[in-house]
């Protein structure tokens, strides 16, 4: 009876298996990279997942592109440049400071400056 | 006097944040192919895999680039639209056929009808990508130079046909 109960409740476990793309990388660092890199952009059509959880087709795509172009010798920013020159600086997951994004940087620390001077 | 009047401020701050919050659409990402070349692609043509089409071949045209797949429920919805817009002749209307199967999108044109003056096949998505393409369907406006002039994204309605498309085609066929 114990080990009915047992196996039943090991059957309840949740069993999770990941999509996961099994690549080759000519060294360490280039992998590194690469989990850098799809940890870092965006799934754009499941916007709140990087490309690396998602597991939406243009993701998949996206990962492949990354891996080809790490294949080739690019670096890390010459990757980040092919995404923002096609998908704009909304597939960084990081996005760089400049006047367009400038609210989203300074906003928080006018918040919070505002905060202060009410307390105060 | 300043009690009640720094959280009325703070609340007004608040107000217009979350009204400029509730109206944009974050499904709708600025393309930064706009007013930019074109992407080059070389592409076979869904109906004569022997032939390729580039954006070279369309210079000195206004053409609407339409990216479709049999898959894709939004196309279906987005279909009658463009047929009305073909019989038009507006613009050239040249659809990316996208991570499709050639043999379902045939068939897809013949049972639906086809607006397209010419289709061209994107199996591995990879012009998809380059066209910075993350839903389909999407719909690009190219003026005669063979610059990217508009995008819409989702499917093409009546009412964008009437108030954006036709108006914009209308004066880029207007330009040089």
């Amino acid at each position: 009876m114990k080990r009915f109960i047992m196996v039943l409740l090991l059957s309840l476990s949740p069993i999770t298996v990941f999509a996961l793309d099994t690549l080759q990388f000519a060294n360490p660092e280039q992998q590194a990279v690469y989990e850098t890199l799809t940890s870092e952009l965006r799934c754009l059509v499941c916007q709140n997942q990087t490309i690396g959880d998602s597991n939406a087709e243009l993701a998949a795509d996206l990962r492949r592109q990354v891996y080809e172009m790490l294949q080739q010798g690019k670096s890390k920013q010459d990757i980040l440049q092919f995404m923002t020159d096609r998908y704009g600086d909304f597939v960084l997951y990081n996005p760089p400071l400049k006047a367009k994004t400038g609210l989203l940087w300074l906003g928080p620390v006018a918040f919070l400056v505002m905060g202060l001077i009410a307390v105060v | 006097m300043l009690k009640y009047i720094i959280p009325l401020i703070l609340f007004i701050i608040m107000a217009v944040f979350l009204a400029i919050g509730l109206n944009l659409k974050p499904s709708e990402i600025p393309s930064p192919l706009l007013n930019k070349p074109a992407p080059v692609f070389s592409a076979p043509k869904l109906q004569v895999p022997t032939e390729k089409l580039t954006p070279a071949d369309l210079k000195g045209q206004v053409w609407l680039f339409n990216v479709w797949a049999s898959w894709c429920v939004s196309c279906r919805e987005e279909h009658p639209v463009l047929n009305q817009l073909a019989q038009r002749q507006a613009a050239v209307i040249v659809g990316l056929n996208t991570k499709d199967d050639p043999a379902a999108a045939k068939n897809w044109l013949e049972s639906l009808g086809n607006p397209y003056d010419v289709s061209i096949m994107d199996q591995d998505g990879r012009i998809g990508i380059d066209w910075g393409v993350y839903g389909v369907p999407e719909t690009f406006v190219i003026d005669k130079k063979g610059v990217v002039r508009y995008k819409h994204t989702g499917p093409v309605t009546l009412e964008s046909i009437q108030q954006i498309f036709l108006p914009l085609i209308a004066q880029l066929q207007g330009e040089q």
